[in-house]
């Protein structure tokens, strides 16, 4: 067993895991955060892309115990209270999702993608980064338009 | 037309418990003292099942049962089912094989499950696995289609010899023969449409649950058609009577027709659950998933086009190879024949049409309806022949297809289908204009320039969906009817509950029935609640596939919606003392017509509960009714597709720098919905012509068979799209709708490979055109140049 101490979402957690429990496992099974999703088992979908210490980082792929003492974010915490995040807001403004699944992927990305690429993105540098994001319902038109509105509106 | 009414952009109401990670998919359920299911799965493609020793597994820590097929079958259930019965030419049935949960004796596919450990973790479930030894006699294994029909290959099912599974046909081979002797053009190309995997993004699962003292079960699970799912689980599988089994599909990640379809492991979570009086979880991983969601396409075609003096075509004559996998999936038998050959009349008038279509087993997964279902193949087969025919005839494509367009509604096609509207000039013509293909030369001229080559194609497709009606589909061999319900529950308060059978995986329904019921009741849409995919609150449905839920789910609710109106007006008649044929009904508003009388539709809401101001002995107090729908027609949306791209010489590799879509889908209820639908499907046509390939081999192991290996078309495949609409109305339904979930990955593939083939000067290349696949068609066609 490993002991993990780490801050999700703002609010500090300690456990005993099983040294094989993913950092997505301990996020959905025991703190039963399920809106990061797993939805491939080698690392390509980016369904299950969170933020450790402020960076995207993909949780099916990093064990619980790797992150202890980190800071971690979740789809769940990019909200202000009842607020939206400007990134959220963007994918609904422009339907930029269908069945939701890849979506918390998508947006965890695409505001990693803001803090590092600036808030003036244009088609071929979004559709470039999403190279590590599988959306199978939307053709990536509409994600596309929503990240870069969003991306403007994260500038405000 | 309203703000939230029909035809407005309206903002989805699913998106905010998405957006902020509060969906429920059937993996987020957790029940208290649930347990894990893993099952074990062949490794190989062909063996017998000579020993399995599950002694150590069964003690190894956390396992509480492990059973194999021969458990299984102990308890004597039915076998998994394919429902729709097709009969050869002959007239004897289709040989369907029987397709037991857990396969006992033999398996038949690389991913066939023959046990299955229940844990108290899921990583106890699976180390558990790992000591579980299984003794194979490995068989041959046979993979392609045309192998397994040949004298001297294995035979996979006792009921099948030949691996033959029906050898179907429609048309007259005769006087079909006679047409095409008379043509004084034939165009003959060989296809092949490549075998797919569906890849939603969610994974299959389900968590199945027993109640001891009520003995009644419950299954979360990811399903398209949750009422479909119970019926064959309880009536033809027999785990739990109808009444006893309750099947929820909460928020689905995705389906494109591969959550149809009843599986083996939601059967045994649920059989396991009443034997180990624990609630069972299985959650497929990708890997799991490659392996044993139901595959698409996966045909074998040689198709001829025959055209007489004038450029009008004479006559048509295909012949295909459908490969089923190793069993029949529940849709499979209907998607290569129904769903298939009654579309090769595309969008012309073609007097003759002969197709016979063979089905075959093969040791792989089986392959069932995806995304489109037998009507992308049915397109590929036309629009090839086409643009081909073009070329060899020496005339413009877009001018050929205009000299063959049907013209005249409704039209009955020599394939059963009878077009009932539509405006191909229209759609092809609008298409045209909005793609600037009159500035094709001179972008043409500007990529030479760059090295590179140019090419447009075009797809002028048409599909049929909303399959109906009952009593035609009952007579071709559909085990159900394809009607869809519906119940409007207007509340005291005047808020509507919508009840439906149709089930929404990223469809947005919950927002674009709701815009109907806006529209029709006067109320705001955020009045409006749309409830589906649980079988204890819709009372039956038929579930949403083949792009029906416009067509069929939302005419019921306009039926429901008739209903509650007029009884509605009843009351209002009473309570503004007032004839019933005076009340006008608009804008939420009952007024007796003439005078400023009136009640709104929240007020007259309660009354209808409270029952004082009107004889309830004439009218029950309440307001809520429910309807079926039965369509008369499939509907038969139409448009034109054109695809324009740059090769590159040296590489293969294809970039698409432009795309246009006009389509038309009837009315439209949600342009922005619409529109995503349509991206959506463009999305998985591209995918299927350039990346995506289930790669078999020889000895049946899957070689794409995950995220590594499979191609899945990321956003870098993609322009930004130009989508427009031209409309003509469906007379047999209500609304006027088509439907607008498979266009575009029935129009694409032939749209990519009519550009391709155009760009590189030949016709013989396959899908997927991968850039080894576009460099080995240059070289062979233009050796000289290449080298």
């Amino acid at each position: 067993m490993a002991s993990v101490t780490m801050t999700v979402n703002g609010k500090q957690t300690s456990a005993d895991v099983d040294e094989r429990t993913l950092l997505v496992q301990f996020l959905r099974e025991n703190l039963r955060l399920t809106g990061t999703h797993v939805g491939c088992d080698t690392s390509q979908c980016g369904a299950c892309v969170v933020h450790v210490d402020g960076v995207a980082r993909k949780s099916c792929t990093t064990f619980a115990w790797q992150v202890d003492g980190a800071k971690i974010t979740t789809i769940e915490g990019v909200a202000n209270g009842s607020t939206l995040h400007p990134m959220q807001e963007a994918f609904r403004e422009h339907h930029g999702l269908q069945c939701g699944f890849c979506t918390p992927g998508m947006i965890m990305a695409a505001i990693d993608m803001v803090n590092r690429k600036g808030n003036d993105l244009d088609d071929k540098t979004i559709r470039h980064e999403l190279d590590g994001n599988l959306c199978r319902c939307t053709g990536y038109h509409n994600i596309v338009k929503a990240i870069a509105a969003g991306a403007k509106a994260m500038a405000k | 037309m309203t703000a939230t009414g029909i035809g407005a952009p309206v903002r989805r109401k699913e998106d905010q418990r998405f957006i902020t990670g509060r969906g429920h998919y059937t993996d987020d359920h957790a029940r208290p003292g649930q347990v894990y299911a893993h099952f074990i799965r062949s490794p190989h493609a062909h063996a017998k099942l000579t020993k399995i020793d599950t002694a150590e597994a069964s003690r190894m820590p956390g396992v509480i049962a492990v059973y194999t097929g021969e458990d299984f079958a102990v308890d004597k259930l039915g076998s998994l089912i394919c429902g729709w019965m097709v009969n050869s030419r002959d007239g004897s049935p289709m040989n369907m094989a029987p397709n037991p949960a857990l396969a006992a004796g033999k398996v038949n596919h690389v991913g066939d499950a023959y046990a299955v450990v229940i844990a108290e973790t899921l990583a106890q479930a699976k180390d558990a696995a790992e000591k579980v030894v299984t003794d194979f006699e490995i068989l041959p294994a046979v993979i392609d289609p045309v192998e397994a029909q040949k004298k001297g290959c294995h035979q996979i099912h006792e009921c099948a010899p030949d691996n033959t599974i029906y050898r179907w046909h429609i048309g007259d081979p005769d006087a079909n023969a006679g047409a095409m002797k008379k043509a004084r053009h034939v165009t003959r190309l060989d296809f092949i449409n490549n075998r797919l995997v569906p890849n939603a993004l969610e994974p299959r699962a389900a968590v199945a649950e027993y109640d001891v003292g009520a003995e009644h079960f419950t299954l979360w699970t990811t399903s398209q058609n949750p009422h479909v799912a119970r019926l064959v689980i309880s009536a033809f599988i027999g785990v739990a009577p109808e009444h006893k089994l309750r099947v929820i599909a909460p928020d689905v990640g995705g389906g494109f027709g591969s959550k149809i379809f009843i599986y083996p492991e939601e059967v045994v979570c649920l059989w396991a659950a009443k034997k180990v009086a624990r609630p069972v979880k299985w959650t497929a991983d990708r890997s799991e998933a490659f392996v044993t969601d139901a595959h698409g396409r996966d045909h074998v075609t040689h198709a001829e086009l025959g055209f007489d003096e004038n450029n009008k075509i004479v006559g048509m004559r295909v012949k295909t190879i459908a490969n089923l996998g190793a069993y029949m999936s529940t849709f499979s038998s209907a998607v290569p024949t129904y769903l298939y050959a009654t579309l090769l009349s595309g969008q012309y008038d073609i007097p003759s049409i002969y197709c016979e279509v063979d089905s075959v087993y093969t040791n792989t997964v089986p392959v069932d309806a995806y995304r489109g279902a037998g009507r992308p193949e049915a397109t590929f087969v036309v629009e090839r022949l086409m643009e081909v025919s073009a070329r060899e005839l020496g005339v413009d494509p877009a001018e050929l297809r205009r000299k063959n367009f049907v013209r005249s509604f409704p039209y009955q096609t020599v394939v059963a289908s009878l077009y009932d509207a539509g405006d191909y000039d229209a759609s092809l013509a609008k298409a045209m204009d909005i793609h600037d293909v009159k500035g094709f030369r001179q972008r043409k001229r500007e990529s030479a320039r760059r090295g590179k080559l140019r090419g447009l194609g075009y797809s002028t497709y048409i599909e049929a969906c909303g399959v109906a009606p009952s009593a035609v589909v009952g007579s071709l061999g559909a085990g159900v009817g394809l009607w869809e319900s519906a119940e409007v529950r207007v509340n005291p308060t005047g808020s509507v509950e919508v009840l439906t059978g149709s089930h929404a995986h990223g469809q947005g329904h919950e927002t674009t029935f709701a815009q109907l019921v806006s529209e029709r009741l006067g109320i705001p849409i955020d009045n409006v609640t749309v409830v589906h995919g649980d079988t204890d609150k819709v009372q039956f449905g038929m579930g949403t596939y083949g792009s029906r839920s416009g067509a069929v789910g939302m005419s019921a609710i306009v039926k429901a919606l008739d209903k509650v109106e007029a009884k509605a007006k009843k009351i209002a008649a009473h309570l503004l003392e007032a004839a019933e044929g005076d009340i006008e009904f608009k804008d939420g508003m009952f007024s007796v017509a003439g005078t400023d009388k009136s009640i709104g539709f929240g007020d007259l809401a309660l009354a209808a509960y409270v029952g004082h101001k009107f004889p309830t002995s004439e009218i029950e107090p309440g307001l809520k009714e429910g309807a079926f729908y039965d369509p008369t027609n499939f509907t038969f949306p139409a448009g034109c597709h054109i695809c324009e791209l740059e090769v590159d010489p040296d590489t293969g590799a294809v970039r698409i720098d432009r795309w246009t879509a006009v389509d038309d889908f009837g009315t439209v209820i949600n342009p922005m919905i619409v529109e995503g639908q349509v991206h959506g499907g463009i999305a998985q046509g591209v995918g299927q012509a350039l990346l995506e390939h289930a790669v078999y081999d020889k000895d049946g192991q899957l070689m794409s068979g995950s995220f590594m290996d499979y191609a899945m078309p990321r956003a870098e495949n993609f322009p930004t799209f130009q989508v427009g609409m031209t409309e003509t109305k469906c007379p047999s339904n209500p609304l006027g709708m088509k439907g607008c979930g498979e266009a575009g990955a029935i129009a694409a593939p032939a749209a990519v490979m009519n550009a391709i083939t155009n760009a590189i000067g030949t016709e013989h290349i396959d899908m997927p055109a991968t850039p080894a696949a576009v460099w080995r068609a240059l070289k062979q066609s233009a050796p000289a140049q290449a080298a």
